[in-house]
């Protein structure tokens, strides 16, 4: 027992900033399912 | 000259208004060192969010980012929030949630008291200490220096820097006087909420008057195209890592951050501010530095030695408004800077007036108490009093002083790391780690060997390189106290004063 690839713009803003906006958000919902399934891995010693 | 006024009285009831907070929720508290230090390591997930937060809900984010994606696009938006969203996230738990269980067993209340108990130094107790506050002079100068140009930008020069820089240092040393962590914790919070959202409605509003987000980024991509296009210029990958990784290893050595890593009430607290981070630095960051890429768009003209927040809000806003934005972003900086003062002011007296004077951790009485807090308080004065002078006379930008105290600061961070994961690190390690990469860095940063050849033999002969294939000296320095933590600590006996099960922790801490 966890992201380089243009000035596309989309909506009034450039592709790579929707990307990283949504990254963000994927970074949210990772670092929740880790604090509830995982936390103490690799901190805490047995 | 009417709104000029207005704007500048807008401002000081803001700041008064703020002091208010600070003094009421000094009222409310105990009156023990623990209480005016840790808020008697009571925060919960919103204060303590925002309270760490708070650094960077400075001059540093609301003048500096936008400056700089003004000048140079606005791709800064990308590496602060990798730094912030997901490098410092990440070390919030391998560095925050150790440290808090560490706290927890042995009750510290600083890095240096942490590092000494467990090496048994008292010299490298005060080592850390003095290495921090020399880091912290250039960011709270970094403060002192944006209000000065604000106030600069906002009356059109009509009011000098020094008035701006010299307001906000004596609303901060009244604050740090009258108000301890728990004041301090409080003004961060609701100064934080205000910013989020009205920097929201600036945005907006500027929005709403050139026709939308499109308007404005087309207006920007007859301009300024490259602004579009993902990196070029300043944006080479190494600059943005180097960036990016310097200033989140940095951030978690500020003091005012790293005693955050020692307040949070409870496991659960530390858990749900995880995941908050990636979401709040979306939520300032893109709007903020999004506001200074369009102006460049729009053709707003900013004077030199001067801040493009307040010149798009003044070109595109009502008065009043763009005095509220500028007074809150002052108040965020002077809590901010608070917060720091008064973590520096623990290091000063539990760290470095406490050994020389020889009194023990445990000889804590009233009396000792209340003669350190006289001597912290002292210190603020000093300090801040300094480092406005400083900002009088201080060269570069507000992101290069904020660079290079991000870091000094990310100097101390591998090695700290190595020696509460790896129990055979030493006391000659640790210091090794410490002391030769701060000695790298300060050299590159301040380019003292060519200001020495210069003194000594007339001309600039020697200096270190200013990168390291496009990746920064902090980077540089970062490897070097790495490789030096672990290799003297590999080379040297455990000293018999050394506590190797000192960060030895279970989890069972937190029950």
């Amino acid at each position: 027992e966890v992201l380089w690839f243009d000035g596309t713009v989309i909506a009034g803003l450039p592709l790579w900033l929707w990307w990283h906006i949504g990254w963000m958000g994927l970074a949210a919902v990772v670092f929740r399912i880790f604090a509830n399934r995982a936390w103490g891995v690799g901190v805490e010693e047995v | 000259m009417a709104d000029t006024t207005l704007q500048l009285a807008i401002i000081a009831v803001y700041l008064v208004v703020a002091l208010g907070i600070g003094v009421v929720a000094y009222r409310l508290t105990e009156r023990t060192a623990e209480d005016y230090y840790l808020a008697s390591r009571t925060f919960g997930t919103v204060v303590l969010l925002f309270t760490t937060f708070a650094t960077l809900l400075s001059a540093f984010t609301f003048f500096g980012g936008p400056n700089l994606a003004y000048s140079a696009g606005p791709e800064w938006i990308l590496v602060m929030g990798l730094m912030d969203g997901i490098i410092f996230a990440v070390l919030w738990y391998v560095l925050g949630y150790k440290q808090w269980l560490v706290g927890q067993k042995h009750g510290y209340v600083t890095l240096g008291e942490m590092l000494g108990d467990r090496f048994g130094s008292t010299w490298l107790r005060g080592g850390v200490a003095v290495v921090s506050i020399f880091w912290l002079f250039p960011y709270v100068m970094l403060q002192q220096k944006g209000a000065g140009q604000a106030i600069v930008g906002l009356t059109d020069g009509a009011v000098p820097f020094w008035v701006g820089a010299g307001g906000i240092t004596l609303f901060m040393v009244l604050y740090v006087v009258l108000s301890g962590m728990r004041g301090v914790a409080w003004t961060d919070t609701l100064q934080g909420l205000f910013m989020l959202g009205i920097v929201w409605v600036a945005v907006a509003w500027v929005l709403a008057a050139v026709g939308g987000p499109r308007a404005a980024t087309s207006e920007l991509a007859t301009s300024n195209p490259e602004f579009l296009r993902l990196g070029g210029g300043l944006y080479s990958p190494q600059y943005m890592l180097s960036t990016a990784i310097s200033i989140a290893f940095g951030v978690t050595m500020f003091p005012q951050i790293n005693q955050r890593f020692f307040v949070a009430r409870s496991k659960r607290v530390l858990k749900r501010t995880l995941s908050l981070w990636p979401v709040l630095v979306v939520l300032l960051f893109v709007p903020t530095f999004l506001l200074g890429t369009w102006a460049a768009g729009l053709g707003v003209d900013v004077p030199a030695n001067s801040n493009v927040i307040p010149v798009v809000l003044g070109e595109y806003t009502a008065p009043w408004f763009t005095a509220v934005v500028i007074a809150g972003a002052m108040a965020a900086m002077m809590s901010s800077s608070d917060s720091m003062l008064l973590s520096g002011a623990s290091y000063l007296t539990r760290d470095l007036y406490r050994p020389v004077t020889g009194r023990s951790d445990a000889q804590a009485d009233a009396e000792a108490e209340s003669h350190e807090a006289v001597v912290a308080r002292i210190g603020v004065v000093v300090f801040a009093s300094a480092s406005f002078v400083a900002s009088l006379y201080a060269p570069g930008t507000l992101v290069q002083i904020g660079n290079t105290a991000f870091s000094g600061f990310a100097q101390l961070a591998l090695p700290v790391i190595v020696a509460l994961y790896w129990d055979r690190t030493t006391k000659w390690g640790i210091t090794a780690g410490i002391a030769g990469s701060q000695l790298f860095y300060a050299i590159s940063a301040f380019d003292v060997l060519r200001w020495l050849s210069q003194f000594v033999i007339g001309r600039p002969a020697i200096g270190l390189p200013q990168d390291y294939l496009g990746w920064s000296p902090a980077i540089a320095g970062m490897l070097l106290g790495f490789v030096l933590t672990v290799g003297v600590s590999a080379a040297t006996e455990t000293a018999a004063s050394e506590n190797t099960l000192a960060y030895s922790v279970t989890g069972s801490e937190a029950e």
